[in-house]
């Protein structure tokens, strides 16, 4: 704490920062000179090409990684086990632990915080019926639909009660209609709760309709290639009316440039 | 979303309903799953019957089937069921020991990675000592009594439950433990709500390839020393030429392997239900 190098750790309206941070596995760099900060409560998207280093980012903000070099800050916490205990990460594939119940599998953080199993369920709950998961609590997740699985997946990590949720590529194993609808849902149940999400994705759509700054990365090493600010309105507009709006497109073409 | 809504109550009602269906149709379903190998060995009994009708094999050489059949009617209650009751006994104890000290070694030697290396390769070591040749050791050792025996089913049955175990264990995606991470789990929540769960289906796979190893130990403990129990009755009954009581023998300890075998399918089906099977055994 305290370096000079550190992108302002005492800022509180900071929700996460990363100074010139590179990360190499042994000769492979991953990523490199990366730098972009985003302010507490917002959203960022990062986009890019397979294999770019993404999920490494993701990791790193987590904490499950630390940097070869730079700093990375989540609300001003630059260690691994303080970002740790401020991110909550919605994995790629929904990971719901087979062998417990959609709403068992929602409370697995409240029971890690200590609370009892019933307790957990007690609070848990009413989200189902938000969630638009009623009556499906004690179902298994084999039963259970690719786009609820996500829901479930989403409500287990924003249960975890992180102020920043880490998603990576949250919808990318449902197909294209679903993923329409869940991207609108995704949309209405993040408007309700104030956190800082992190969403990476290799959908540049998804990317400019979830979040108001994104980034664009390249290819191996990641590097930041540009980073786009949506000033979009999207208050009250349906996701339809959104992505075929001009602006919309326009930065849609200025984010594809940017990936080639 | 709401279009999701009405699709409920039919899948809430699938599982009675499938439960049911399930256990109306219990002898089509078991004649699917065994049907052919039932048909396969009644017709390899008939072809053993017919050879030895036809070729006149002498009693003590080798019995038919029916010959077999006979013998056990016979020797049920003065041989084969007083000799039953010990190998059943050694079989289950020592399974029973193998399955609580395989699992915790599997568990002791997946938490603490230092004490994996140190034992593993030793473990894997002893393995290539036969065990017929400790058999003889473990009745000098503990003496003339059940407890060799079932030393020696333990040790046979232990190995693939410990090996099985660990592989469990380790496999469990790292991707879920990273989850569970950023989720404030502990290392034992870890342990207790994603791996061990995880690897339950492993550990019964060990237990049932322990299983049908479980009677060899016996008849090997009881061929190095005892005065009852199936090995020691095939080892009486040999130089006496009482070929058809031998097979009686054999066939016995086969069905308590079997029936061991399907204990554990049955009790992983009650502990893992949400394992989805293709079929058994």
């Amino acid at each position: 704490m305290g370096a000079a190098t550190a992108p302002d750790p005492e800022n509180q309206d900071v929700g996460i920062a990363f100074g010139d941070v590179r990360k190499a596995f042994g000769e492979v760099v991953a990523l490199d000179g990366i730098t972009f900060e985003v302010a507490r409560h917002s959203r960022i998207g990062i986009v890019g090409p397979s294999g770019g280093g993404k999920s490494t980012l993701l990791q790193l903000t987590a904490g499950l990684l630390g940097p070869t070099s730079g700093v990375v800050s989540v609300e001003g916490e630059t260690t691994e086990k303080g970002r740790l205990a401020r991110c909550a990460m919605m994995p790629q594939r929904d990971l719901l632990l087979p062998w417990r119940s959609a709403l068992d599998n929602a409370v697995i953080a409240l029971e890690n915080h200590g609370m009892s199993r019933r307790d957990a369920r007690t609070k848990t709950k009413p989200f189902f019926e938000r969630f638009g998961l009623a009556q499906f609590e004690d179902v298994r997740p084999a039963q259970l639909s690719g786009g609820m699985r996500q829901r479930v997946s989403f409500l287990r990590t924003l249960m975890a009660e992180k102020d920043v949720l880490l998603l990576d590529e949250p919808f990318g194993a449902l197909d294209s209609i679903t993923r329409g609808q869940m991207q609108e849902w995704l949309l209405g149940a993040l408007g309700d709760v104030p956190r800082t999400v992190l969403l990476v994705t290799h959908d540049v759509e998804e990317a400019l309709l979830l979040s108001r700054t994104v980034v664009v990365m390249s290819a191996r090493p990641g590097r930041v290639v540009t980073v786009l600010d949506s000033t979009l309105p999207t208050e009250g507009l349906s996701r339809r009316e959104i992505i075929t709006s001009p602006e919309f497109v326009a930065l849609k073409e200025a984010a594809l440039e940017a990936i080639e | 979303m709401s279009t999701r809504a009405p699709v409920q109550p039919s899948a809430d009602a699938m599982a009675p309903e499938t439960a049911g269906a399930k256990r109306g149709s219990g002898f089509i379903r078991f004649w699917k799953a065994y049907g052919l190998s039932v048909l396969f060995a009644l017709l390899l009994l008939g072809i053993w019957e017919f050879c030895i009708w036809f070729f006149h094999v002498p009693k003590y050489l080798l019995p038919s089937p029916s010959g077999i059949v006979l013998a056990m009617k016979q020797d049920w209650s003065r041989y084969l069921l007083p000799n039953l009751w010990p190998s059943l006994i050694e079989v289950l104890v020592g399974f029973a020991i193998a399955v609580v000290a395989g699992v915790g070694l599997a568990v002791v030697l997946h938490l603490y990675g230092p004490l994996r290396r140190a034992l593993y390769p030793l473990l894997i070591g002893s393995q290539t000592i036969p065990i017929v040749v400790l058999a003889p050791i473990l009745v000098i050792l503990l003496g003339y009594n059940l407890l060799p025996k079932v030393v020696i089913v333990a040790l046979i049955c232990f190995f693939p439950i410990v090996v099985n175990g660990l592989d469990g264990l380790r496999m469990v995606d790292d991707e879920f433990i990273h989850m569970m991470r950023t989720l404030d789990a502990t290392r034992w929540a870890i342990f207790r709500k994603v791996e061990f769960p995880g690897a339950l289906p492993s550990i019964f796979s060990g237990m049932r390839v322990a299983a049908t190893f479980a009677a060899i130990g016996a008849v090997f403990g009881e061929w190095s020393g005892a005065s009852e129990g199936l090995g020691y009755l095939i080892q009486a009954s040999t130089p006496n030429l009482q070929t058809a009581r031998i097979f009686g023998c054999i066939l016995l300890l086969t069905l308590i392997a079997m029936a061991l075998f399907g204990l554990v399918s049955l009790l992983e089906r009650l502990v893992c239900p949400w394992v989805s099977r293709g079929g058994s055994m």
